[in-house]
């Protein structure tokens, strides 16, 4: 227990608040004299533009409440009355809506700044998962937020997601009534999303925000070494290659803060829909539930989970399950990246190229879900969700070395690939055979750049010594 | 090899690799190949020329139901700064395009929704389906679209109102311009998808074919600036924000470089 009354060498107000509130320690423990690794780089702005840009979010939505009406009746309506009568409703809105693709970008950077640099290891599982529920959180934030405008897209799109709940087994068809509050997207569905992305998600994600950063504080940051900082400390206690967040991270975070608004505002006030990815085109038309839009698409943001979606054609329920798998893999990393070694800075060539690949593949499933299906893009689909799930499969063949199980994976990977090809492979249907017959090179391209590449080239497999102090 | 080869070789293989497979395939599909419209909405007198246009021969039918009279005559330049009085807009305004009526049956105010008088019901009848609403059809569509779709009608005889349209097939509306353009047909041969269409003018109009053009350039803008105001405004804000950040990043940068002095 404190003692009582509680010491305090803060004096006046600040004495006075700091007899009754911890605020001197708080201030101490995460600000001036929580020690953060002194290389961070440009990739360790993404954490702060992501708590900026849930600010701007937040503000931005008050107001925007202000003025929507979440009717089915006047909620388009509302949205082109801030648009055009609402002074600086305009404003607001792009804020919120270009917010909306920014918050996206800036965690899908945050992320995989985590992955390169091995951030989820070392007691530090649960800022990743922590983390990994943020992300779904703000998925859910924004799918309920992009049914709110009520245009075409908002509908269908929403559409296809409650539909996706049709699909369970049993229970789908009651879970989908049950979301939706009525057997069509409707006035109670609008007004639920509403009361959901207006006040429960958001508290959820601040409190989650709030957990993750004292989970990291608690542990401490990682940095692009993937040394750990504490183990060498002076003699106050203070790690050799720490210096204190504030003052120098903070003045740090401002000008990369400053860079961030000007591409932030330039889309803004320069290109508000973004070419048709931040506000859709089809999205300026009213919902009609009686016109199916010819070509669905959702945001950017989700395509690349679409993609995955269309690609698994076994069934719809599979198909769904796919989707949600694709991010619990994500889940797992901590558990099956086992390789002590924590960036790819001194990992082996192999996962170096496997991370860029992973991230190539990101782009490309995105790519695909916002284009209408062809058959080079169905099957293309198909083998970049083939790539994405192999990606935690070889992630855990890295786990150490030896360069034996290079080879047993490849065999057991490639061996299940060519077996699932041979089941789809139908030589009547010649269209998708073609495609089938020459995208396999994907594939199996990646399998051997990253595990026959460390097998057969030494140079290739080969780690480097983790420094004991940070580089530069 | 060095750790700076290697993260060159990171950067650089992402849009290799993104490029690489999606360029394998070719591009996807395509859909009909539309005429840049080449709006310029600073130009006011376009503008007004527009809405004319627009007040004349499209708002019987179709409403602006998100505008206003009076904003969007200030926004096309019927203005202070033009030597616009408020009450010669608003005669303005009330003679040549308020035609709607309130409950009481009075003209309606300069600063309502210009709504029409058309009901949607009476539409239905007349055309088989409901006739949009035109306020957002400049970001729905797009400026290229309704330009093309305006300069796109050709003669049909299977069509009930004797025209058909090479953007929008199968399209409800009668040639509303076709007094200004003329009639149209189709000149390729039947069968023949894969040349693009090319209209012919068989009957000719009132106007010339560059005239016509100039027609439903003005046409589109006015639809194009309708469906944002906000748009004529916005970009000097961003040219000001923007100048505002450069000077801030230069503070920022500079202040933090001075803490950073002692880090090594």
């Amino acid at each position: 227990m404190a003692a009582y009354p509680r010491k305090t060498e803060a004096t006046g107000l600040l004495g006075w608040v700091d007899e009754r509130f911890p605020v001197v320690q708080t201030w101490k423990d995460h600000m001036s004299e929580y020690y953060a690794p002194k290389n961070f780089n440009v990739w360790y702005y993404f954490g702060v533009l992501a708590m900026l840009v849930l600010v701007i979010q937040i503000v931005s939505g008050i107001f925007l409440t202000m003025h929507y009406k979440p009717d089915t009746g006047m909620a388009f309506a509302s949205v082109e009355y801030i648009m055009r009568d609402v002074p600086g409703g305009w404003f607001i809105r792009y804020m919120h809506s270009t917010g909306a693709s920014a918050f996206f970008i800036v965690v899908y950077f945050h992320m995989f700044r985590g992955i390169m640099y091995g951030s989820y290891k070392g007691k530090r599982e649960l800022v990743w998962l922590i983390g990994m529920v943020i992300y779904l959180a703000l998925m859910a934030e924004a799918f309920m937020g992009y049914l709110l405008p009520w245009g075409q897209m908002s509908f269908w799109g929403a559409q296809v997601i409650i539909n996706l709940f049709n699909t369970i087994p049993f229970i789908g068809e009651g879970l989908s009534l049950f979301i939706r509050g009525d057997f069509v997207i409707s006035d109670p569905t609008l007004n639920r999303l509403f009361a959901f992305h207006v006040a429960a998600v958001p508290m959820i994600l601040v409190a989650l925000v709030f957990v993750h950063i004292v989970a990291l504080h608690t542990v401490g940051s990682n940095n692009p070494d993937g040394v750990e900082i504490k183990a060498l400390k002076n003699e106050k206690g203070i790690p050799l290659d720490g210096i204190p967040f504030h003052p120098y991270y903070t003045v740090h975070d401002i000008p990369a803060i400053v860079v961030f608004l000007m591409a932030f505002f330039a889309v803004i006030f320069f290109a508000p829909e973004m070419g048709g990815y931040f506000l859709e085109f089809a999205n300026f038309e009213p919902a009609n539930p009686l016109k199916t839009p010819v070509h669905i698409a959702p945001v950017w943001y989700f395509t690349p989970f679409y993609t995955v979606l269309r690609a698994v054609t076994l069934s719809p329920f599979m198909g769904t399950l796919a989707m949600f798998g694709a991010i619990i893999m994500l889940f797992l990393l901590p558990w099956l990246d086992r390789n002590p070694v924590k960036s790819w800075r001194y990992r082996n060539t192999a996962h170096m190229l496997n991370l860029a690949i992973f991230a190539a593949v990101f782009i490309i499933l995105g790519y695909l879900g916002v284009k209408a299906v062809t058959p080079e893009y169905k099957e293309m689909g198909v083998r970049m969700t083939e790539i994405y799930f192999l990606f935690f499969a070889v992630i855990l063949a890295h786990s150490s070395t030896n360069r034996g199980r290079y080879l047993v994976w490849f065999v057991v990977l490639a061996g299940s690939l060519i077996a699932i090809d041979f089941w789809r492979y139908n030589p009547d249907d010649l269209v998708s055979a073609a495609q089938i017959k020459w995208q396999w090179v994907w594939p199996i391209g990646y399998l051997a750049v990253t595990l026959l590449l460390p097998f057969f080239v030494k140079g290739c497999n080969a780690e480097k010594a983790v420094p004991e102090r940070v580089t530069s | 090899m060095s750790n700076s080869i290697r993260k060159w070789i990171f950067v650089l293989l992402v849009p290799i690799a993104v490029i690489g497979v999606i360029g394998s395939v070719g591009s996807g599909g395509h859909g009909v190949a539309l005429q840049s419209a080449n709006v310029n909405l600073s130009d006011k007198d376009s503008l007004q020329r527009g809405a004319k246009y627009y007040a004349n021969y499209c708002m019987g039918c179709h409403s602006l139901k998100f505008s206003r009279y009076n904003r969007m005559a200030e926004d096309i330049g019927l203005n202070a700064d033009n030597g616009f009085t408020d009450d010669q807009v608003t005669a303005f305004l009330k003679e040549n395009l308020i035609f709607t009526r309130d409950e009481d049956g009075k003209q309606v105010k300069t600063g309502s929704l210009m709504t029409n008088a058309y009901s949607p019901k009476a539409a239905a009848e007349a055309f088989g389906t409901s006739v949009p609403d035109l306020s957002l059809v400049g970001r729905s569509r797009g400026a290229d679209w309704i330009y093309s779709y305006l300069k796109g009608f050709y003669l049909d005889d299977s069509r009930p109102m004797g025209v058909n349209n090479t953007v929008f097939k199968d399209v409800g509306m009668p040639h509303v311009l076709a007094d200004l353009q003329g009639y149209q047909t189709l000149a390729h041969q039947e069968g023949d998808d894969h040349g693009a269409a090319k209209l012919v003018l068989s009957k000719p109009g009132k106007l010339s074919a560059g005239e016509y053009d100039r027609v439903v350039r003005d046409l589109t803008g006015f639809l194009a600036y309708v469906s944002e105001p906000a748009q004529l405004s916005r970009k000097m804000y961003g040219i000001l924000t923007l100048l505002f950040l450069m000077v801030l990043f230069g503070f920022a940068y500079a202040l933090s470089k001075e803490y950073w002095k002692d880090i090594h």
